[in-house]
């Protein structure tokens, strides 16, 4: 399968993101990346819109919804939010979109900060494979996988993705 | 059941995870270093405006105090309640066990509480091992301090302490003050420090509170305030614990804090940014002298919010590794 070049996808994503919000008036967004790819993607969107602005970072470790069947992860990392998040409109943004779950998780720890104006949800990829009612507004691309096969980013800088397919245990 | 299952230590589980938090003694740098850092993103949970996460949702964890607590009792409480855990706290010092209960029977009817996890401060040295040994399978036994064998949080948030004022270990010299022979505290400090690698470890107190053997922890030994501090990073000073002590192992209290109590001109002694620790409950002008405990080197108040984060950070990974331990045995099943 041939993956699309994250690089390019950016440009398009900074249009599309950028259309929406003036579609919405929304004039001063703040940042926010998922750790880790969430985080470089983020970085990247603020670097093709011009802006040097503040980015949030957040770490959902503390409210997967996994956690009884999982445990927690090893090498959790602090969210670090350096603005305000009551009444601000916000932009999350993640690499890859798979089930929803990680989405869930950072919006319910966004709420533990304060009640943002609104929330865009912006991914690089969507894998079309959601198990809760969770949609991006703005996606780089869609790529449906087979049920063995998982896409990482690498990076910070360039952008890549790679394919990683998994030997089912049973 | 294999050989190796019962070497592995009753602490960690198959995958080498916590599952107990009974010692210090014999856990790995890498484990009490992901302590550490799991605990430096809890603690910035608690500069939120709403300090809770869902971790522990749905858990019940059980404050089983057979002794008088009041720092670490709220700590756990106030760390189990951040988890989004059900807590309850029994003071068992109060009540059952001196109505004639057995520490088993106790247990077996907290057990029917269903709770998932036990936090065990006992009088008794060893009594959190006896419990981890005997309750069953799917709970998690923290130990809260028993008797003068181990404090492993209270030495683990000190470490905490230690790493985000002075930063990596290695380098330092620790000094450890006063009361050595009761304290448990003094015990999980030093296993941590020489765990984590730090190389100048010493303790400071009278011959009578000194314990024999202290040379196996691989500290230095000193009877002489004024050597023992010299150009030190971080004094930790222990409480004199006179309702531990038997007969006449000190002249007075005046006499001690001639001889130990860490005074301004004391502290001189060591580097200028050191810093001064202390477990708590301080005694004023018995082990420290109040311009110090309040003073710009102080932090002992800073401890106690470090508590917090790495109870939070405990009562998380025991939890997890039972969790991943009892699926390890559904696997292994089927």
């Amino acid at each position: 399968m041939n993956l699309p070049d994250p690089e390019r996808l950016l440009t398009e994503m900074a249009a599309a993101l950028d259309a929406h919000l003036a579609a919405r008036g929304i004039a001063e967004p703040r940042f926010i990346g998922i750790r880790t790819g969430g985080v470089w993607v983020a970085q990247a969107l603020l670097e093709a819109r011009g802006r040097e602005e503040a980015l949030g970072v957040l770490d959902v470790s503390f409210y997967r919804d996994d956690f009884t069947r999982k445990g927690l992860h090893p090498q959790v990392q602090p969210s670090e939010l350096p603005f305000e998040v009551e009444g601000q409109h916000l932009v999350l943004v993640d690499d890859v979109l798979m089930t929803g779950r990680t989405i869930r998780a950072a919006l319910n720890e966004l709420f533990d900060y304060g009640r943002p104006a609104s929330v865009t949800l912006v991914a690089l990829l969507d894998l079309n494979a959601r198990e809760l009612p969770i949609r991006p507004d703005v996606v780089g691309a869609t790529l449906p996988l087979a049920p063995e096969q998982r896409v990482k980013l690498l990076g910070p800088r360039p952008l890549a993705l790679e394919l990683q397919t998994f030997v089912s245990a049973h | 059941m294999t050989p190796t299952y019962a070497k592995r230590p009753l602490q960690l589980n198959d995958l080498g995870q916590l599952r107990h938090f009974l010692s210090l003694d014999g856990l790995s740098k890498e484990l009490l270093t992901e302590i550490l850092d799991t605990a430096d993103s809890f603690l910035e949970v608690g500069n939120r405006s709403v300090k809770k996460v869902p971790l522990l949702r749905g858990k019940t964890v059980c404050n089983v105090f057979f002794e008088n607590s009041t720092r670490t009792r709220t700590t756990f409480e106030l760390a189990a309640k951040r988890l989004s855990a059900d807590v309850i706290t029994l003071n068992v010092s109060t009540s059952s066990t001196s109505k004639g209960e057995t520490l088993t029977d106790t247990l077996r009817n907290l057990e029917a509480m269903a709770a998932d996890m036990f936090v065990v401060r006992h009088a008794d040295s060893g009594a959190a091992h006896f419990i981890a040994e005997h309750v069953s399978p799917d709970v998690a036994v923290i130990n809260g301090g028993d008797g003068r064998h181990a404090h492993p949080t209270q030495g683990m948030l000190d470490m905490l302490t230690i790493r985000r004022h002075k930063g990596d270990f290695e380098p330092l010299s620790v000094a450890i003050v006063g009361d050595i022979l009761h304290s448990r505290v003094a015990r999980s400090n030093m296993l941590a420090l020489r765990t984590l690698g730090c190389r100048d470890v010493r303790v400071i107190g009278p011959k009578t509170l000194l314990p024999v053997g202290l040379e196996q922890y691989g500290v230095r030994v000193f009877t002489d305030m004024a050597e023992g501090l010299e150009d030190v990073d971080v004094v930790i000073m222990l409480r004199l614990q006179r309702e531990r002590m038997q007969g006449g192992l000190l002249p007075s209290e005046g006499e001690f804090y001639r001889l130990y109590g860490l005074t301004t001109q004391r502290l001189a002694l060591a580097r200028p940014d050191a810093i001064v620790m202390h477990p708590g409950p301080i005694n004023r002008g018995v082990e420290i002298e109040s311009a110090v405990a309040d003073g710009a080197q102080s932090v002992i108040l800073n401890q106690v919010t470090y508590g917090i984060a790495i109870r939070m950070a405990v009562l998380s990974m025991a939890m997890s590794g039972q969790t991943a331990q009892r699926q390890l045995l559904a696997e292994e099943q089927k």
